[in-house]
């Protein structure tokens, strides 16, 4: 009985996976995802949101490499504005973008630091042995305007597309691979899977922590050895829980006889809308406008 | 010994947009000796509560009292707690981890500091009294049978010889016969050494036999607190909840709606029997 209900479990997983965005919650997903905000997707319906997930992904490399063109004011000023503007379509509190940039505060200020002591020219400032320059304070500003922009603009990307409906996106964009034997869909099916398994192994370590704690284990004290020991028996069931549902998903799947990418058609297939059409002329032309901009003021 | 909840609410993901109310205002006094069953629907809030018992989990608001003592007094011992207050998680046998049966029971008592003299024997207590038997004490955990995984995963939690015992659905997965060894396993073991026993469950029909006490969750509040045969009596509120008194009790509510005037506060067939044949008799053995 215990593995019937595992293996219903491994179904609803795999369903998940199969059936993409808006497949709601299957079995208990939904407490699972109570539990960790995966992919920090915001559930909230918007045009962002709406929007064809190839569209996103596009936009989001197209963004990154703009990033990476401008190199003046005027052209982080139309990136800034173009990111504004998603944000603002997105309806994602800005709040939760700000969040995310906490874990590149550190990041932020070595980067900065470097650029702005140790870039040769003309001194402004001097303290003790450490001079700034006035390239040094261009170059560092921009180096933390693009890593925030970077971050934001991606994180704008993950926080409106569900995990699912990223690796649908990325399957059909990488579609014409296939021609060259690459296995696009399995790439892809994988990619769903190890996702969607994240908040299940997640929610598994959280309980056995639990279990082993009522039973006396300890995780926090002790030198590194101690602690790497104590770890022993979190991480065995862990693995021993892994394989297992590995085992039941494998099951399941070929108890529905998946065979992989061959004639598979799929519940909501990717079709572009005319809102598709017009984001790609929209992107189109920040492309050129951020072009534009490094050209006309070299 | 006792053990109190003091208007003990929790929420999961406190102060984001999925925060959600586990537990709402929940009071609660557990005393010495006491078999109590917790019983609710899935998402009830009892196993968010029955973390709280050994301070696993911290209340947002309220207080969890043992003995007297706020347990989540900065000084206070909360490895001593959960030895006192023996907590066996759902599907305890997933968290079976050495490379034997012996070695694993022994975690529990090793982790508190005891000798080994000590912790064997304290292992070797706990497996006799789960009733495994002493052929499989050296083999991998992983070699047994479902039942049998469970009983060591119990026994690891009985070797640290709590005072309290938390069990959340140990018959879950468990075919009928597995299920009715391990409850009676666990009533013989209260009987014997006067522990109390709290029980998780959906299932009335499991708890009934066996506990003196239930407490019915819902929405994380308690909705009944009282004997059987009282929480028994509000059946129609139990099922509007998505639980369901024992069968024997909507038998001895048909019967009584058909004329025969017979006592509906059961909780076993036995009872049912003597109750059935007793409203005979003041019959006249006509029906």
């Amino acid at each position: 009985m215990e593995e019937q209900s595992e293996e219903a479990d491994s179904l609803a997983i795999w369903a998940g996976c199969r059936v993409g965005a808006g497949s709601g919650p299957v079995g208990n997903e939904e407490n699972m995802l109570r539990e960790i905000t995966l992919g920090q997707y915001y559930q909230t319906d918007s045009v962002i949101h709406r929007m064809d997930p190839r569209v996103k992904l596009v936009t989001t490399v197209c963004y990154i490499i703009s990033l990476f063109i401008v190199d003046n004011i005027a052209g982080y000023v139309i990136a800034g504005v173009f990111l504004a503007l998603v944000i603002r379509l997105s309806r994602v509190p800005v709040k939760y973008m700000i969040r995310g940039m906490k874990s590149i505060v550190f990041l932020l200020i070595i980067a900065a630091g470097f650029n702005l002591f140790l870039t040769p020219g003309e001194t402004i400032a001097t303290f003790w042995k450490l001079k700034i320059t006035r390239e040094g304070i261009r170059l560092a500003l921009f180096m933390a305007i693009r890593l925030v922009f970077l971050l934001m603009g991606s994180s704008v990307m993950t926080l409106t597309t569900t995990p699912n409906n990223l690796t649908d996106g990325m399957e059909k964009l990488l579609g014409p691979l296939k021609h060259l034997k690459v296995p696009v869909h399995e790439i892809a099916m994988m990619m769903s899977i190890a996702l969607r398994f994240i908040p299940i192994l997640l929610e598994e370590t959280d309980k056995i922590m639990k279990a082993q704690i009522a039973r006396g284990a300890d995780f926090e004290s002790g030198n590194l050895i101690k602690k790497a020991k104590s770890l022993v028996p979190l991480l065995v069931p862990l693995f021993i829980s892994a394989f297992r549902r590995a085992n039941d998903l494998a099951m399941a799947m070929e108890a529905r006889c998946y065979r992989g990418g061959e004639h598979r058609t799929k519940m909501k297939p990717l079709i572009y809308k005319k809102r598709d059409g017009i984001a790609y002329g929209v992107v189109l032309i920040y492309l050129v406008l951020c072009v534009a901009v490094g050209k006309i003021l070299l | 010994m006792s053990l109190i909840l003091d208007h003990v609410s929790y929420l999961y993901e406190a102060g984001t947009a999925m925060e959600y109310t586990a537990l709402r205002d929940v009071c609660l006094k557990i005393s010495k000796g006491e078999f109590i069953g917790l019983i609710g629907h899935t998402g009830s809030g009892k196993s968010t509560l029955v973390q709280h018992l050994n301070g696993l989990l911290k209340p947002v608001s309220g207080n969890v009292y043992f003995n007297g003592a706020d347990i989540h007094d900065s000084d206070y011992n909360k490895k001593e707690l959960r030895s006192k207050v023996g907590l066996v998680f759902q599907y305890p046998e997933h968290q079976l981890f050495e490379a034997d049966v012996f070695s694993d029971v022994c975690f529990g008592p090793k982790n508190l500091g005891l000798d080994k003299k000590e912790t064997e024997l304290r292992a070797y207590a706990a497996l006799k009294q789960v009733g495994l038997e002493d052929e499989y004490f050296y083999q991998s955990p992983f070699d047994l049978s479902g039942g049998q995984k469970r009983r060591v995963a119990i026994a690891g939690v009985l070797a640290m010889q709590p005072e309290v015992l938390v069990l959340d659905e140990p018959t879950a997965g468990l075919d009928p016969k597995g299920r009715d060894e391990i409850l009676d396993r666990i009533a013989k073991l209260r009987d014997e050494t006067g522990m109390t026993v709290i029980l998780v469950s959906h299932s009335m029909e499991d708890v009934a036999r066996y506990v003196d006490r239930i407490i019915v969750m819902n929405k994380g509040q308690i909705m009944f607190d009282d004997k059987p045969r009282e929480v028994f009596r509000h059946y129609r509120e139990l099922e509007a909840v998505g639980l369901a008194a024992p069968q024997i009790t909507y038998i001895m509510q048909a019967l009584k709606k058909k004329g025969l005037d017979v006592d509906t506060d059961i909780t076993s067939v036995e009872e049912a029997k003597e109750a059935i044949l007793k409203a005979l008799k003041r019959n006249g053995g006509a029906v």
